[in-house]
C-alpha cells in the first residue's frame, strides 16, 4: 500500500475512532452527563489522537529510515571493485541501480523478463518509459535492482501492517481507557498545545537552517578570499569571464555595494517616510470614516503590487522621464540639451522604491497612531489645542516608539529589496555621491553572481553567500536596534 | 430653634446664588447621535463661581450635556446639536466662534486621568505653551507652580517635575489633569465623573480641591455619586432619559425635591 493510501486509511480509522469514542462516552454517561469528567467530543478527540498520532509518527520514521536500510543491505552484495571505489563513483552507480529499479516497475512483465535475462536493450527500453540512465548498466546492477525492488516491497508491506496495527491498537487502548474519571479534555488540550509549539518551532528552525547553510557556503568563500579583503575592499571586480580559469583572482570589495545599498535605501526612505507618515496622520486623524473605508484599502493595494512591476515602472517610465526632464532643464539653463540624470540611477531606483514603501510606512504608522488612546486626544483638544497641535505634541510623541520601529522595519525592507534595483539602479559597482548616476546594491550583485552556469566552487559564485549573510546581519542589526529604541522610549513614556 | 437657623442659612445661600451672574446657559438643547436623540430640549443655566452637579442614571444624557458646553461633541462623528448654548451671552455654536478658543475658556477634566506621556512640568505647561500664555522660562515656571499649587499637588511633585506624569498615582494623575486645565486660566471647568477611577482618599482630596477652585472658576461636574453631588455642589440638575427632570439648589434637591423621579433616584429606587 502506498503512503498516500495509508494516510487515507489512517484518517478513516481516526474518524471511526472519534465516533466510537463519542458513542462510548455517551453510553457511559447515560442520562447523567455531568458524571463524566469531559464532554463526549473530548473523548472522541482522545481516541482520534491515540489512533492517528502514534501511527503517523511510525509512518514518518519508517518512510525516512527504511530506504537507507534497504540500500545498505543491497550495497552489501556489490562486487568488490565497486565497494572500494570512491564515494562519488559509488553514488553514481547506485543512482543507475535506482533508475533501473524504478524502470522495472513501469515495464510490462514480458519486457521486464527480457531485461532480467539480459537479452533486451536496457537503456532503450527504459528511456521509452521516461527513465533515462546515466550510463550503461553493468551486469551486477540488474540483480541489485531486482533485490532493491524486492526489499522495498517487503518494507512497504511491513510498514502498512505495522502502521495499521499500531493505529488499531491505539484505538482499542483508548476506547478501553474511556471512563467517567478519564481527563480526556486535559489530554486533548495537551496535544493541541504540542501542535502549536511544533508549528512555532518550524519558523525558528527554518531560520536557523537558513543561517547555517549560508554560513557554510560563506565560510567556503572566506577560505578562498580573506575576510578583510571582502569587508574592507573598495573595488568590486569579480572577473566573471575568467571564472573557472586558473588565475581568476577577482576583487571582492563589499564597500561599493554596501554604500550603494544604503544610498538607494536612504533616497527611498526620504520619499517614503514623509509621504507615508503624512498620509497615515491624515487617515488616522482627519479623514471621515467613509473616506477612510475607501482610501485605506486603495493605499494598501500599492503594497500588493509585485516589486518586479515596480521595476518595470522604474525602468520604462520613471527613468526615461527623469532623463528627459533633466535634459530639458539643462537645455533651458545652459542651452545644452545634455541630460544630467541617467535613466538608471540612484534617484530612479530610490524614488520608485520609496513609492513601494509608502503603504508600509503609512499602514504601520496608521495602526500605531490609531492605537493611541482616545483619552489623550480628548485631553489635548479639551485644553483648546487644535488638531495639528494635538497630533504634533501629544499623539506623535506617544506613538513615536512604534513609529520608529515601523520605520526601521521599512528600512530593512529597503535594504533587502531586489527587483526594483536590479532593473533601475544599474550594475556598475562604484563609490560616488551623485544621485543622478547609477550605483549598485548587494542584492543586485547576489542576483548577478547566481544567474549563469557557474559551479558552486569558485569564489565568483560563493561570494553571493557572503553577500547574503552580510545583508542578513545588516537587517538583523536594524531590527535589533528598532527593538532597542522601542523599549527605550516605552520606559520613558509609561 | 435649630430649624429656624437652618432656614436662615438656606435663605442667605439662596440670595447669594441667585445674585451670582449667569455664566453659561442652554436653551432648548437637543443632541443627536446619528438618528438617535440623546437630549430633549434641555434648558439649564450655569451660574458663575458655583459648582453645578449633573446627576442621573447611566445613559441619561448628563455627560452628553456636559460635552456640549465646550463642544467636545464635535470630535464624535455624526453628533448633531440644536438649540442655543451661550457663554457670557455669546452663542458658542455660532460659526464665528473659534472652537479652540472656546475650549481654552471652558476647560475639561475627564473621567479617567489622562496625563500626556510627558513630564509633570510639560503636562501643566502644555496649555500655556499652545496659547502663548508665557513669554519665558520664568513665566512658565510660575504658571506651572501656581497651577500645581491650586490643584494641591505642588508639595508632592515639586522635587520631581521632570518625571513622567504617567508615573504618578491615580489620584495624583487626576489632580495633575486638573492643574493642566487650570493652567490655561479657563473661566469654566467641566468635570466628567472626575473621581470615578479614584479611591476614597484621593476622591476626598479632589472634592476638597473642587471646593477651593470654586472661588476662581465656574465648575460643572457630572457624578454618579449622590453623596459627592451633595458634598461639592450648590446647584444640582437631575437628568433622566435625555430630559432635564429638575434643577434646584443642592440642599433642596437632596431634602425635598420637587419631582417624584428625583426623589426616587436619590432614594435609590432606580438607576
Amino acid at each position: 500500500m502506498s503512503g498516500s493510501v495509508l494516510l487515507l486509511c489512517l484518517l478513516v480509522i481516526g474518524v471511526v475512532a472519534y465516533w466510537l469514542g463519542r458513542m462510548r462516552a455517551n453510553a457511559l454517561a447515560g442520562a447523567k452527563l455531568s458524571s463524566m469528567h469531559s464532554r463526549s467530543s473530548y473523548h472522541g478527540g482522545y481516541t482520534f489522537v491515540w489512533s492517528v498520532l502514534p501511527a503517523l509518527l511510525l509512518l514518518a520514521v519508517w518512510v525516512s529510515v527504511s530506504p537507507t536500510i534497504v540500500e545498505t543491505t543491497v550495497a552489501r552484495s556489490f562486487p568488490q571493485e565497486v565497494l572500494t571505489a570512491a564515494q562519488s563513483a559509488q553514488n553514481l552507480e547506485f543512482g543507475i541501480i535506482r533508475s533501473i529499479a524504478r524502470g522495472l516497475t513501469l515495464l510490462s512483465s514480458s519486457d521486464a523478463a527480457t531485461l532480467v535475462n539480459g537479452t533486451g536493450d536496457v537503456r532503450a527500453l527504459l528511456s521509452a518509459k521516461g527513465v533515462p540512465l546515466a550510463g550503461d548498466p553493468k551486469p551486477y546492477m540488474m540483480t541489485a535492482a531486482l533485490e532493491l525492488n524486492r526489499l522495498t516491497a517487503i518494507s512497504q508491506w511491513l510498514m502498512t501492517v505495522a502502521v495499521i496495527a499500531l493505529s488499531l491498537g491505539g484505538l482499542f487502548f483508548s476506547l478501553k481507557a474511556i471512563a467517567p474519571k478519564l481527563r480526556a479534555r486535559n489530554r486533548v488540550e495537551r496535544v493541541i498545545l504540542g501542535s502549536l509549539i511544533a508549528a512555532s518551532s518550524v519558523a525558528i528552525l527554518t531560520t536557523i537552517g537558513i543561517i547555517a547553510s549560508m554560513l557554510g557556503e560563506a565560510s567556503h568563500f572566506f577560505s578562498m578570499v580573506p575576510a578583510h579583503e571582502f569587508f574592507f575592499g573598495t573595488v568590486w571586480d569579480p572577473r566573471f569571464a575568467a571564472a573557472g580559469a586558473g588565475n581568476s583572482e577577482g576583487q571582492f570589495g563589499l564597500i561599493p555595494l554596501l554604500l550603494g545599498t544604503l544610498y538607494i535605501g536612504l533616497v527611498a526612505m526620504l520619499v517614503a517616510v514623509p509621504v507615508g507618515l503624512f498620509s497615515a496622520i491624515y487617515m488616522a486623524e482627519y479623514a471621515s470614516p467613509r473616506l477612510r473605508a475607501f482610501a485605506k484599502p486603495m493605499l494598501e493595494v500599492l503594497a500588493g503590487i509585485p516589486t518586479i512591476v515596480y521595476g518595470f515602472f522604474a525602468m520604462i517610465t520613471v527613468g526615461p522621464f527623469l532623463r528627459d526632464i533633466s535634459a530639458q532643464i539643462n537645455g533651458i539653463a545652459t542651452g545644452n540639451f545634455q541630460n544630467f540624470i541617467q535613466a538608471q540611477s540612484v534617484l530612479t531606483a530610490g524614488f520608485v522604491m520609496g513609492i513601494m514603501l509608502i503603504p508600509y510606512v503609512s499602514s504601520l504608522s496608521d495602526d500605531i497612531i490609531t492605537a493611541v488612546p482616545r483619552a489623550l486626544r480628548d485631553g489635548s483638544l479639551g485644553l483648546g489645542a487644535t488638531r495639528s497641535e494635538t497630533v504634533k505634541k501629544v499623539i506623535l510623541p506617544a506613538a513615536l516608539p512604534g513609529i520608529v520601529g515601523a520605520l526601521l522595519m521599512t528600512a530593512s525592507r529597503a535594504v533587502g529589496e531586489t527587483m526594483i534595483v536590479v532593473l533601475a539602479a544599474g550594475v556598475a559597482a562604484r563609490i560616488q555621491i551623485n544621485p543622478f548616476e547609477p550605483m549598485t546594491t548587494v542584492t543586485v550583485k547576489i542576483v548577478n553572481q547566481l544567474t549563469g552556469d557557474l559551479e558552486f566552487t569558485s569564489p565568483q559564485t560563493l561570494v553571493a553567500f557572503a553577500l547574503g549573510i552580510t545583508l542578513f546581519a545588516l537587517t538583523l542589526c536594524l531590527n535589533i536596534y528598532a527593538l532597542y529604541i522601542v523599549r527605550k522610549y516605552r520606559e520613558q513614556y509609561e | 430653634m435649630n430649624m429656624l437657623s437652618e432656614t436662615a442659612v438656606e435663605k442667605v445661600l439662596e440670595r447669594k446664588m441667585t445674585n451670582a451672574a449667569l455664566k453659561m446657559s442652554g436653551k432648548d438643547v437637543c443632541v443627536f447621535y446619528g438618528e438617535k436623540q440623546a437630549l430633549y430640549n434641555v434648558n439649564l443655566d450655569i451660574r458663575e463661581n458655583t459648582v453645578t452637579a449633573l446627576i442621573g442614571p447611566s445613559g441619561c444624557g448628563k455627560s452628553t450635556f456636559l460635552r456640549t458646553l465646550n463642544r467636545m461633541n464635535d470630535t464624535i462623528d455624526n453628533c448633531r446639536v440644536t438649540g442655543r448654548i451661550s457663554l457670557d451671552q455669546d452663542d458658542i455654536y455660532d460659526p464665528s466662534i473659534d472652537v479652540v478658543e472656546l475650549r481654552a475658556r471652558v476647560g475639561m477634566v475627564f473621567q479617567k486621568p489622562n496625563p500626556f506621556p510627558k513630564s509633570i512640568y510639560e503636562n501643566v505647561a502644555y496649555g500655556p505653551r499652545i496659547h502663548g500664555l508665557a513669554r519665558n522660562k520664568a513665566e512658565f515656571d510660575e504658571i506651572v507652580e501656581s497651577s500645581l499649587q491650586r490643584a494641591g499637588l505642588w508639595n508632592e511633585v515639586k522635587d520631581r517635575l521632570n518625571e513622567p506624569g504617567t508615573g504618578l498615582s491615580g489620584g495624583q494623575q487626576q489632580r495633575l489633569c486638573i492643574a493642566r486645565a487650570v493652567a490655561v486660566s479657563p473661566e469654566v471647568i467641566l468635570m466628567d465623573e472626575p473621581c470615578s477611577a479614584l479611591d476614597p482618599i484621593a476622591t476626598a482630596r479632589v472634592e476638597e480641591l473642587i471646593h477651593e477652585l470654586r472661588a476662581n472658576f465656574t465648575i460643572v461636574i457630572v457624578t454618579h455619586s449622590m453623596q459627592q453631588a451633595a458634598r461639592v455642589s450648590q446647584r444640582t440638575a437631575m437628568f433622566h432619559m435625555g430630559l432635564l427632570v429638575e434643577e434646584n439648589d443642592t440642599d433642596k434637591m437632596f431634602t425635598n425635591p420637587d419631582d417624584q423621579r428625583t426623589q426616587d433616584y436619590i432614594m435609590g429606587r432606580f438607576g
